[in-house]
This record gives C-alpha cells, sequence and structure tokens, in this order.
C-alpha cells in the first residue's frame, strides 16, 4: 500500500465529527500523480469535510494521510506540527474553494496574492515574484492589465483564476478543489473547467475534485467516489460508475441528476 | 520567604515601598519583562502597564522603563523629536529627575539613560548607554492583520508573508516602498519588530550597536528589546535596497549635511531646515566656534 510510485497522496481510515454526528466515516482513498479523483454525494454527506481536514482547515479526529513527496511518503501528515502544516499547504498542499474569500485576500492586489504564496515559501526578490506572478495569473487567463487591481473588484470567475495562480504558485504535486465552479454561470464556469482540465494535465498534479455537479466530474476526472452519510459507498471509473451505478444510493443520485 | 524578607530584599530605606512614582515591586516586575525582553530580541513581552502621571500615549510606556532601571547614580537626557526643550521632554524628564536621585543632561554623551520619541541620536551611543523608546504602536502586523491570536500565530511561526505581501503591494502602487516611520526589521534573524517611531534614518544605528536599546509601549501593554550586538535588518526584498530618508541641504544653525551627516527637519513656511538633534548641532557650533577662537 505504500509503495510511492504509485500514489502521490494516500488518505486511510479519515474520520471526522462534528459534536458526536460522524460527518466523515473511515474514508480511505489514493491518489496517483496526475490523476484526477472525483468525490460526489449530496449536502452534508462528508465531501468537503474530507478535503478541509486534508487542508488542515479541520483537525480530523483519527485517520492518517501520506504523501509521497514528503518524507519518501512514511510521515502521516495529521501527526505535523501546525506550522509544519502550513509550510505544507505553502509547497506540497494547495487548495482552491468555493469561496473566494477563503483562498484569497480580497483587499489586495490578483498579484499579491500569488505573492503571498512565493513569500512564504522564501523568495525574497521583487522582480522573480513579480515575474512568476506574472506568468502564472497570464497562464489562468487573467488579463496582464488587471494584474495590479483588487481582487475586490473581480467577477466570481476571474476570482476562481485568481485562487487558480496562488495554488499553483509553488508547484505543488497536489491540488484539493472544492466546488471550484459552483456559483458560477454556465458559460463562466465552462471557462474554468477547460483551465482546470488543461492545468491538471499539464501540472501532472494529483487532484481531488470535489462536486455535486456530474458534469464537472465527468469533465475533470476519471476516478470518482460516491459519498453518503459520511461513507464510502461506491468507487468506481467515472463513466463507468455514471453510466451504470451499482449501490442503490448512488442510483438514486445519478438518477437525479440525470433527470 | 516571607513577606517581610521579600520587602527588606528590595533594598529600600523606607517602609519598604520606596520613594517616588513607582514601588519597588512594580520596578521588578517591569524589570522582569525587560529581562525577558532581552533575552528575546524583538519579542514582545506583555507586561503589566500601570497607570502614570502622564496619559497614555504620551510616553507612559517609556517612562515606566526609565522608572524601572534608573537610579541615584544615573544622568537622564529626555528628548522628543531629537529636542531635549519640547514641551513632553522637559516634562518627562523633570517628573523622573524630580522623583528620582538621578542627575539630568542635555548631552548625549554624558547620559546613563536616554529616554526618547521619535529620534536616536546622531552621535553614537557607548556600551554604557542605555536607550528608552516610547513606542506608541508595537506590533509590526497591525496593518495586514487586526485578531490578536492571529498576529501571535504569525510571530511563534516565523510567518512574515502577510509583512512582505504588504511591501510588494507597497511597491506596485507607488514605485517604491513609501514606509517611512516605523519600518519593520528583523531581529537576530527571528522576530519583526516595528522601530516605532524611528525614522527610516535612524534604523541602521540599532543594527550591532555598542548600546541597549528598550521599547516600552504603555497603551499596548508590550516591552521589547535590542541587545547590544544584534542584527537589525530591515525587511526589505533582495533586489529593493533598502533606503533611509534623505534631507536636501544643510542645516541651518551648524552646517550640517542632510544627505549624510544629520537627520533635518524643516522649519515652518521658511525653506530652511535644521538639525532635528539638538545636542548635535549645538555641539558642532560649539566646535565650529573653538576652532575660529
Amino acid at each position: 500500500m505504500r509503495e510511492t510510485e504509485t500514489w502521490a497522496l494516500s488518505v486511510q481510515g479519515l474520520t471526522k465529527s462534528y459534536g458526536g454526528r460522524l460527518a466523515v466515516d473511515d474514508v480511505s482513498f489514493n491518489v496517483a500523480p496526475g490523476e484526477a479523483l472525483g468525490i460526489v454525494g449530496e449536502s452534508g454527506s462528508g465531501k468537503t469535510s474530507v478535503l478541509r481536514c486534508l487542508a488542515g482547515d479541520l483537525d480530523e479526529d483519527s485517520g492518517r494521510a501520506y504523501m509521497s513527496g514528503l518524507d519518501g511518503g512514511q510521515t502521516n501528515i495529521f501527526s505535523l506540527t501546525p506550522a509544519e502544516r502550513r509550510a505544507l499547504r505553502v509547497s506540497r498542499l494547495a487548495m482552491v474553494y468555493q469561496d473566494p474569500a477563503l483562498g484569497l485576500d480580497l483587499g489586495i492586489s490578483a498579484g499579491g496574492n500569488v505573492a503571498e504564496r512565493l513569500t512564504a515559501a522564501g523568495w525574497r526578490s521583487f522582480g522573480a515574484i513579480r515575474q512568476r506572478a506574472a506568468h502564472l495569473l497570464e497562464r489562468t487567463e487573467v488579463p496582464r492589465e488587471r494584474m495590479d487591481d483588487l481582487v475586490s473588484t473581480f467577477s466570481g470567475g476571474m476570482r476562481q483564476r485568481v485562487q487558480l495562480a496562488k495554488a499553483l504558485a509553488t508547484n505543488p504535486p497536489v491540488l484539493l478543489l472544492d466546488e471550484p465552479t459552483t456559483g458560477l454561470d454556465a458559460s463562466v464556469a465552462a471557462g474554468v473547467l477547460d483551465l482546470i482540465r488543461d492545468l491538471l494535465a499539464e501540472f501532472r498534479l494529483a487532484a481531488v475534485v470535489v462536486s455535486h455537479d456530474f458534469s464537472v466530474i465527468e469533465l475533470l476526472t476519471r476516478r470518482v467516489m460516491v459519498m453518503h452519510n459520511g461513507r464510502v459507498v461506491e468507487t468506481g471509473l467515472t463513466d463507468q460508475l455514471l453510466a451504470d451505478p451499482q449501490d442503490a444510493y448512488s442510483q438514486r443520485l445519478v438518477a437525479a441528476a440525470r433527470s | 520567604m516571607s513577606l517581610n524578607a521579600l520587602l527588606e530584599d528590595t533594598g529600600s530605606a523606607d517602609n519598604g515601598y520606596g520613594s517616588g512614582i513607582m514601588d519597588e515591586h512594580t520596578k521588578r516586575d517591569i524589570r522582569r519583562a525587560l529581562l525577558s525582553a532581552v533575552a528575546v530580541p524583538g519579542y514582545q513581552v506583555p507586561f503589566g502597564s500601570r497607570e502614570m502621571p502622564v496619559a497614555r500615549g504620551w510616553g507612559s510606556g517609556g517612562l515606566q522603563i526609565t522608572l524601572a532601571i534608573v537610579g541615584d547614580a544615573d544622568v537622564v537626557k529626555v528628548i522628543d523629536q531629537g529636542d531635549d526643550a519640547g514641551v513632553n521632554a522637559t516634562n518627562l524628564r523633570r517628573l523622573i529627575v524630580g522623583s528620582t536621585g538621578a542627575a539630568e543632561t542635555t548631552v548625549t554623551a554624558e547620559a546613563s539613560i536616554i529616554q526618547t520619541r521619535h529620534r536616536i541620536p546622531e552621535e553614537p551611543l557607548k556600551s554604557d548607554q542605555i536607550l528608552v523608546l516610547q513606542v506608541p504602536v508595537p506590533e509590526p502586523l497591525r496593518g495586514v492583520e487586526r485578531d490578536m491570536r492571529e498576529l501571535r500565530r504569525m510571530h511563534a511561526e516565523d510567518d512574515y508573508a502577510r509583512l512582505w505581501v504588504s511591501l510588494y503591494e507597497d511597491k506596485v502602487r507607488n514605485g517604491v516602498i513609501t514606509r517611512t516611520t516605523g519600518y519593520p526589521c528583523m531581529i537576530g534573524g527571528r522576530y519583526v519588530m516595528a522601530t516605532t517611531p524611528i525614522p527610516r534614518w535612524d534604523c541602521p544605528k540599532l543594527h550591532q550597536a555598542h548600546h541597549l536599546s528598550l521599547f516600552g509601549a504603555g497603551r499596548e501593554k508590550r516591552i521589547y528589546a535590542v541587545p547590544p550586538y544584534t542584527d537589525v535588518e530591515p525587511v526589505t526584498f533582495d533586489d529593493v535596497p533598502f533606503e533611509v530618508e534623505r534631507s536636501p541641504g544643510r542645516c541651518d544653525r551648524c552646517g550640517a549635511v542632510g544627505w549624510t551627516e544629520s537627520f533635518l527637519i524643516e522649519v515652518p513656511n521658511s525653506r530652511t531646515w535644521v538639525c532635528s538633534d539638538t545636542d548635535y548641532c549645538a555641539r558642532r557650533r560649539l566646535k565650529d566656534r573653538r576652532v575660529k577662537a
């Protein structure tokens, strides 16, 4: 299970409860480099809690998580100190939030948001930071002339592009995406999804994509887990599972989405 | 240890409470905070800030430090904006000297304790001198974060990314880093400290200085220190050199060159400049007269 060749992120037995109610119940999965794993489920199924535990926004109750890039996959990231966890977030494990206000400082410029990640990683040259931020924002299709505008003046879709630029600033091997296009209108969402798909391939990212929207999962992932009441009820290849769900709950979920 | 033994231990003559504004226990309390501050350069030590006969914001933090360390053998100088004759400086000096056995001076070289607001004297201080700074805002990250717990976490984890971002934003918006007084400096390679409220011009004087610098913020209840021979590095990008303010022209009184010798201030409505440090200016004029005589 620990051959680091086959996975970039390995989660085992992750459990989290809120005041006695189990939100995440013994969830385990592996994600390979260059692979995107989808997690689908209705609201309250625990899919976002999984990401937040991995990102360190929430403390898990039990479970282990390993990254192949960290001590050759020998160190449980949940055992790290808060400072080490933060360092991990800066260099190896980036997250894109549904709400840009969680991932960005809206009161500073787009370039400044990317610069924050870079300075946290130890970059100290203004010229190099500026160049890298410009490059990333160009890659995520934020117009060059808007680089120095406050993010609070940006549209929703543009904010997600800035989040992506910030997330990719330090070339992390693992990217967590929490409902990255929810709340955007269809045409903007399609553009952001195309960009995410290209970035996942280009940066060979191991990604975990959480969404309640099957079209997002279909477009971005090859493999998908269905979560219900905190448990994984079914795992499979995305096209197969969506075409022919086996579990009773999966069937209801897919039927509801298709209708 | 009995209470009596504690009181005797303070070595004070009368009832054990000492005379003047501060009792001996208070002095000890503040000296303990000072020792912590010296032991961890740049770290803000919380302390029980007392009510002083001056209002918070008028140097009560610096006054408490001075009163806690001053002794009969000390010679005290107090400056406000480099000026010994400022109203605030004069009042504080009278208060300190009048309530303790210390002597007063305006001569930088003669002073053993120099309490100051806004300036460090131009004349380099020696290893037997202590500089006490009155601090309005001790938190260098106040501009980027308001949550006190988060601020403590940032200092504890050496997480100054958002300070760097504020410098980045400043440079992008204005082409230069515009922050003038209270410029953030990295102390001993570990803690970022507000060098408040001295101008940038004075920051290099703290680097590897011979003297001890003590910073007191009365309203914010924080004490911090730069011990002698400590690295004080202004926070700036590798490719954006730290620059001090340089005043144009010369001092109208002593002729000191603003670009290299002395921090000058403009005389209102006159287009002339004079030294901010009045003792330094007076000493230069005295020397000139001696040379001419």
